[in-house]
């Protein structure tokens, strides 16, 4: 089942399209992580998947074919804008119980527990509390609903490096406990490594690289060697990104494998998830390198590259 | 690390059955709590003071209520009571009266638009928007909890001010289908709270800032009004045309007053148009020097001038009452239909 799927999802507004063209499918019980400088139209598309805003052009369903915002939808989805939005004049208390009201099924002793787990009173005003513990309230109370999709808006940007690591530790714990999908945004995507399965970069309003991780970084190497020989070996292979030095030029390259022979004289490394995001980055801003995703078509995406895009019933993973 | 009590959600094809209305009614409470207890607090307060007040003014009022409003026809102890009246009791009830104008809008705006303009400006309404209820039904139940509320809290504060302001009509020569009057009784009072109540909702929702969507609620409020003493002299209760004199003239009055008069003409000797100058010339006499026990109209048939008045009977008060709070109640659900519509289409 695909968790998300949208068809040439569009957003305008006003004259500025703030996502164009997306069609993306996300396999349920992954985390996937939304990467992209800002305003690259990461937030755009989760409140359009959170039911919060009505998309331009195009469709995005959740859950295995609910429309975004449908009463079966918001039933099974829950979200956290970013900047965790809480009623500041609400205690934490008083949170967990407008929550529990507004949905169909809330875990009270779960969410209370993990609260005073992390330290947070619940007699205490939710604007009292530090930016980091208003997060971690958001997350609870998206937690505590048991959704099956947890969609995150930017959650990390207002903790501090050990709150992050907590984060996410809590994040991974439900996946792992209860399968439910994660959509996280980010715009630091080294600390996504270790968490993410699923890859999702934007840049510009366009869907530039969606995957899962593993096969994105089997399927990219860093070849590296003379500058001489840097224009006749790029013109041989898939060049995302070409770093050129005096002496010598390291070209990220998409290969159809691991085992791909390499030049004489070249030397192959794999690619870590950051390289590979900036290096698709840069590539979208017209510096080199084709986009690995066309959007249009129904099968997702069409690439060059080995399965970056699995068909959904591949993507049932046993987690 | 936290146990969790409660399964992860099964996965369900069908959508799950709407959560119950009831479940609104804790956070309208919780997140409506100032309005919910504010309101009720100041008109608490208000009506001790109108008691109080009320019983001085009824009193005053007992013991004037037999004097000729004309001070010609006054004796100085009836001169004194009204001086007594005019200096202490009048001008308090003009600035309660002017309040009480103002309080539906002061209502509106005040609990109207930031109800949901809050959620925007704050950001929150990311939060709430995206819960399990649903975001129209919640504006719905917000909408008809706190509306319902200070309707209620309107007419049981209507019925004091009507009891406070009764004097009044007598000394100031008003009646309950004077503008002014009309406004603040019965099921219109309330109904007006309601409407401005739901101009603020959705203005805040159209803007979605508080401060600008309060400043035009206040606006359209009084273009309301104003429009509704337009039209108010063409509900379809029966008007009634005729030449009996309606006044005692500056003599004691018969109460509760005269009729609502919507226009007034003379007819000379044999019925037919009076010299409009001759006319004129009586009616400033009459104002300049009124006769102590004669009427206008029966000064005027003196002089062979009959009086006409099309006018609404005070009987008509409730009818028209039905018809007024009618409508207004007709626009406060379009109002509030127009808000859940923007609800549901304002994106992020």
């Amino acid at each position: 089942m695909n968790v998300i799927e949208t068809s040439g999802l569009g957003k305008r507004y006003g004259k500025s399209w703030a996502l164009q063209d997306c069609t993306l499918a996300v396999p349920a019980g992954q985390l996937a992580a939304l990467v992209g400088p800002n305003g690259a139209g990461k937030s755009t598309l989760m409140n359009m998947t959170a039911g919060l805003s009505v998309p331009t052009s195009g469709t995005v369903t959740v859950l295995g074919g609910h429309r975004a915002g449908s009463p079966a939808a918001l039933n099974g989805v829950a979200f956290v804008a970013q900047d965790a939005p809480v009623y500041k004049n609400l205690s934490a208390g008083d949170m967990l119980h407008l929550t529990r009201n507004l949905n169909q099924g809330f875990d009270t002793p779960f969410a209370q527990a993990r609260l005073a787990e992390l330290g947070i009173p619940l007699k205490k005003k939710a604007g009292k509390l530090s930016g980091g513990q208003q997060s971690q309230l958001a997350l609870t109370l998206a937690l505590a609903r048991r959704p099956r999709l947890l969609i995150l808006d930017e959650p990390l940007a207002a903790l501090d490096p050990i709150a992050r690591q907590d984060f996410l530790a809590a994040v991974m714990t439900a996946m792992a406990d209860d399968g439910v999908s994660i959509l996280l945004s980010s715009h630091q995507v080294a600390e996504l490594e270790r968490v993410a399965d699923y890859l999702i970069v934007f840049s510009r309003a366009h869907l530039q690289v969606a995957g899962e991780v593993d096969d994105l970084l089997g399927c990219h190497r860093l070849l590296t060697g003379p500058t001489a020989e840097a224009d006749t070996v790029a013109s041989q292979l898939t060049v995302v990104q070409t770093r050129r030095g005096g002496a010598q030029t390291h070209l990220l390259v998409r290969t159809t494998g691991t085992d791909d022979p390499v030049p004489p004289g070249w030397e192959s490394h794999p690619v870590s998830l950051e390289e590979l995001v900036m290096a698709h980055l840069r590539a979208s801003n017209g510096l080199s390198g084709p986009s690995l995703v066309q959007p249009a078509g129904p099968s997702l995406v069409q690439s060059a590259g080995p399965s970056l895009v699995h068909p959904a019933e591949q993507t049932e993973v046993n987690r | 690390m936290t146990v969790r009590t409660m399964p992860a959600q099964p996965a369900q094809d069908t959508a799950p059955p709407p959560l119950p209305w009831r479940r609104m009614a804790w956070p309208t409470w919780r997140q409506q709590r100032a309005t919910l207890i504010s309101v009720p607090a100041v008109l608490a307060a208000v009506s001790i003071f109108l008691l109080i007040f009320g019983l001085k003014i009824h009193h005053d009022y007992a013991a004037l209520v037999n004097c000729p409003l004309n001070p010609g026809g006054q004796s100085g102890a009836c001169a004194k009571l009204f001086s007594n009246f005019n200096s202490t009791d009048w001008p308090l009830g003009n600035i309660c009266a002017i309040l009480m104008g103002l309080a539906p809008v002061l209502i509106g705006a005040f609990a109207g638009a930031p109800l949901l303009a809050r959620e925007l400006e704050n950001g929150t309404f990311r939060y709430a928007w995206t819960q399990g209820f649903g975001r129209e039904r919640q504006a719905i139940a917000k909408l008809a909890l706190v509306g319902a509320t200070l309707a209620v809290l309107a007419g049981a504060f209507a019925a004091l001010f009507a009891w406070f302001s009764q004097p009044f009509l007598y000394t100031e020569q008003m009646n309950v289908l004077t503008e002014t009057v009309f406004d603040t009784r019965g099921l219109v009072f309330p109904a007006f709270t309601l409407v401005a109540f739901a101009i603020g909702a959705f203005l805040g929702m159209l803007f979605r800032r508080i401060i600008p969507a309060m400043a035009a609620t206040l606006g359209v409020y009084l273009a309301l009004r104003l429009g509704a003493w337009a039209v108010r002299g063409q509900y379809p209760v029966t008007a009634v045309t005729g030449n009996a004199d309606l006044f005692n003239g500056y003599g004691t009055p018969r109460l509760p007053g005269f009729p609502w008069i919507l226009n007034t003409w003379y007819t000379g000797p044999g019925g037919k148009p009076a010299n409009q100058s001759v006319v004129s010339k009586l009616l400033d006499q009459y104002q300049s020097n009124p006769h102590p026990k004669l009427s206008l109209t029966r000064t005027l048939a003196q002089q062979g001038v009959t009086e006409w008045n099309r006018y609404i009977p005070l009987s008509r008060f409730w009818p028209m009452q039905f018809i007024e709070a009618g409508w207004l109640l007709v626009l406060a659900l379009a109002l509030v239909a127009a808000t859940v519509w923007l609800v549901r289409r304002r994106a992020a």
